[in-house]
């Protein structure tokens, strides 16, 4: 599904000494089938954003348009259960979303509410567990007597089981260990392109954002600072130190490569095994020119 | 020397009589004026270890000394004066209805004077960034600031031994940076134990010491630069090693024979230097 925003502002506690502005005058546009991330400092406003993908939140001024379902300050979408059945998100804190007396009825809950046959729920719960690496055992478990990471991986089953037609995923691998981390992002990848989903994630991590994105949103103090194709932005390191970010550590390294020894390796998403080579390549020649 | 602070002597726990065991047998010691990290995959029992260091939960088998206390009931209370701890999730711990009283409820409950009280408030709020949100609500903040109100809460009350459990997971990498730098300040001032439970592989390089946890027991214990010389090793237990490591390995593989561990990238890129001008 498209999603745009046009003219967003979004303010908490509105119309009361408290009024705060988190999002403000906000436009883009990402196509059905992108991967964008969004990256910005901590309170620059990325989970306001994502709150109005599924109807969370109204926008106080502006219009979010999300495929067919329109979200403005007078007008809710009337099939807002619909949207939500075809929107799923994985939040920041992944208590937020745990609710059930075990691990099982919690994955069981989004598919169950949106009226999917129990024999189809059981399926899905079969074919997810293992996607965001649970161990079996776990099902009978309360979902509060998990470690962090575990918690993190039911809530993020509980979405996949809903099937959504665009994912929505607020850090989703905080918390998680490396091997986990790394093995959640090539699953969404996966997923993403299998399935023709729309996602969006908002991350911290620059390396993800050049790993998975094909766009990429740059947030500051609620308004957009920066947008384009990854290895565009993310290698604008001035740009991103003033909004308090910074490029991915291979980008680092090859800008400090760059001063050491006076030769530049362009940084085009390559894996670590190329830069290597292209680094033995330039020791290599430089020792033959001598 | 240096004094002993923590020690735990052979410590078992499960979190009921029919559960599986999720620390067997566990013995390690942690000085004074020490950073330590704490890795291991999601579940291997690092967060239950941190619960057992301020006695939300005790070992069934084994014990546990703090400041040559053994943990029991009777002593916890005198204990948790000293231990000072940022849950996983900051929601748990926030008492208070603004964020200021939230930061002085520690306070209180440890008796500081009122004037150093407000003091502190202010001290720390700025140390974090987050002066500004003094009367907000916790619950209205955002993920990263409800961090750093919890940092700032747990630094007002000055303990001898400061537990992270992945205190810092929700922010962005320039703040993280900014807060672990203010905190290791209060720990080389105060000569406290800092005990930092985390994923993030550029934190560990700087603590001095690692703990690495695999499925409930001690898998390795030492620096940084021995723990991520185990690549392999490291990734089969679900962990993995800093950027700048994986580059060198690479290097490695592609035929040039960088001796050292490089752990950061100065050292890697001296090095290369090194190399390139010998070449
Ligand atoms: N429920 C709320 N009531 C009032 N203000 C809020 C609320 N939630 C967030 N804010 C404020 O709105 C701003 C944007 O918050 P938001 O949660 O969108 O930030 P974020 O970019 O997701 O940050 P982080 O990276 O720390 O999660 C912040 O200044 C925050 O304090
Ligand atoms: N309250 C509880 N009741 C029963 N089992 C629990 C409880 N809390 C944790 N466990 C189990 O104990 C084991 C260790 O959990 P712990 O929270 O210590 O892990 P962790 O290393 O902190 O993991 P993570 O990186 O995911 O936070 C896990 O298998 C977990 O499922
Ligand atoms: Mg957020
Ligand atoms: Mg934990």
């Amino acid at each position: 599904m498209d999603i745009t925003f046009k003219n967003v502002s979004y303010i908490y506690q509105r119309n009361t000494p408290f009024a705060h502005k988190a999002i403000e005058d906000l436009s883009f546009h990402i196509p059905s089938g992108s991967f964008v991330a969004i990256i910005g400092h901590t309170g620059s406003g990325k989970s306001t954003l994502i709150q109005h993908l599924n109807g969370l939140v109204s926008p106080s001024s502006g219009e979010v348009t999300i495929g067919e379902y329109r979200l403005t300050d007078e007008e809710k979408p009337k099939r807002m259960k619909e949207l939500r059945s075809r929107v799923g998100v994985v939040f920041q804190y992944p208590e937020h979303q745990l609710f059930e007396e075990t691990v099982e009825k919690d994955i069981a809950f989004g598919p169950q509410n949106f009226d999917i046959p129990k024999a189809d729920i059981n399926k899905r719960i079969k074919e997810v567990v293992p996607k965001v690496g649970l161990q079996e055992e776990l099902l009978k478990r309360s979902p509060f007597e998990l470690s962090g990471g575990q918690m993190r991986r039911v809530a993020i089953a509980g979405v996949l089981a809903i099937k959504p037609d665009v994912l929505v995923l607020d850090e989703p691998t905080a918390g998680l260990d490396p091997r986990g981390q790394k093995e959640m992002m090539d699953m969404f990848y996966t997923m993403h392109k299998e399935e023709g989903l729309t996602t969006v994630l908002v991350t911290h991590s620059m390396e993800d954002a050049v790993k998975y994105a094909d766009h990429v949103i740059i947030l500051n103090n609620g308004t957009k600072y920066m947008e384009g194709k990854p290895e565009d932005v993310l290698t604008q390191q001035e740009a991103l130190n003033k909004v308090q970010l910074d490029v991915p550590e291979a980008v680092q390294f090859l800008q400090s490569f760059e001063k050491r020894f006076g030769v530049t390796i362009p940084f085009t998403r390559q894996s670590t095994k190329e830069i290597a080579q292209s680094i033995q390549r330039y020791i290599k020649e430089a020792g033959s020119r001598e | 020397m240096r004094r002993k602070f923590i020690e735990f002597r052979n410590v078992s726990f499960r979190y009921g009589d029919e559960e599986p065991w999720v620390l067997k047998n566990c013995s390690f010691e942690i000085y004074e004026n020490e950073w330590i990290a704490v890795i291991g995959h999601n579940g291997s029992g690092k967060s239950t270890i941190a619960k057992l260091m301020n006695g939300l939960l005790f070992p069934q088998e084994g014990e546990i000394i703090i400041n040559g206390q053994k943990v029991n009931e009777e002593t916890i209370w005198d204990i948790r004066k000293d231990v000072g701890m940022v849950f996983q999730n900051p929601d748990n711990q926030f008492v208070g209805t603004t964020v200021q009283d939230d930061v002085a409820f520690g306070m209180e409950n440890r008796g500081f004077p009122r004037e150093e009280m407000v003091q502190r408030i202010e001290q720390n709020l700025t140390a974090v960034g987050m002066q500004d949100y003094r009367l907000t609500e916790p619950h209205r903040l955002s993920g990263g600031q409800k961090q750093r109100v919890a940092i700032a809460s747990v630094l007002a009350i000055s303990p001898q031994v400061l537990i992270l459990d992945e205190a810092t997971a929700m922010l962005d990498p320039k703040g993280r940076m900014e807060i672990m730098r203010t905190v290791s300040k209060v720990q080389e001032e105060h000569q406290i134990s800092l005990i930092t439970i985390t994923h993030d592989l550029q934190e560990v390089v700087q603590a001095e010491r690692v703990l690495v946890m695999n499925k409930g027991e001690i898998w390795d214990e030492a620096t940084p630069r021995e723990i991520f010389a185990k690549k392999d090793a490291l990734r089969e237990i679900g962990l993995d090693v800093p950027f700048v490591a994986t580059l060198t390995d690479e290097l490695k593989q592609a035929g040039i024979s960088i001796t050292n561990e490089p752990l950061n990238q100065e050292e890697l890129l001296e090095d290369l230097w090194t190399l390139h001008s010998r070449t």
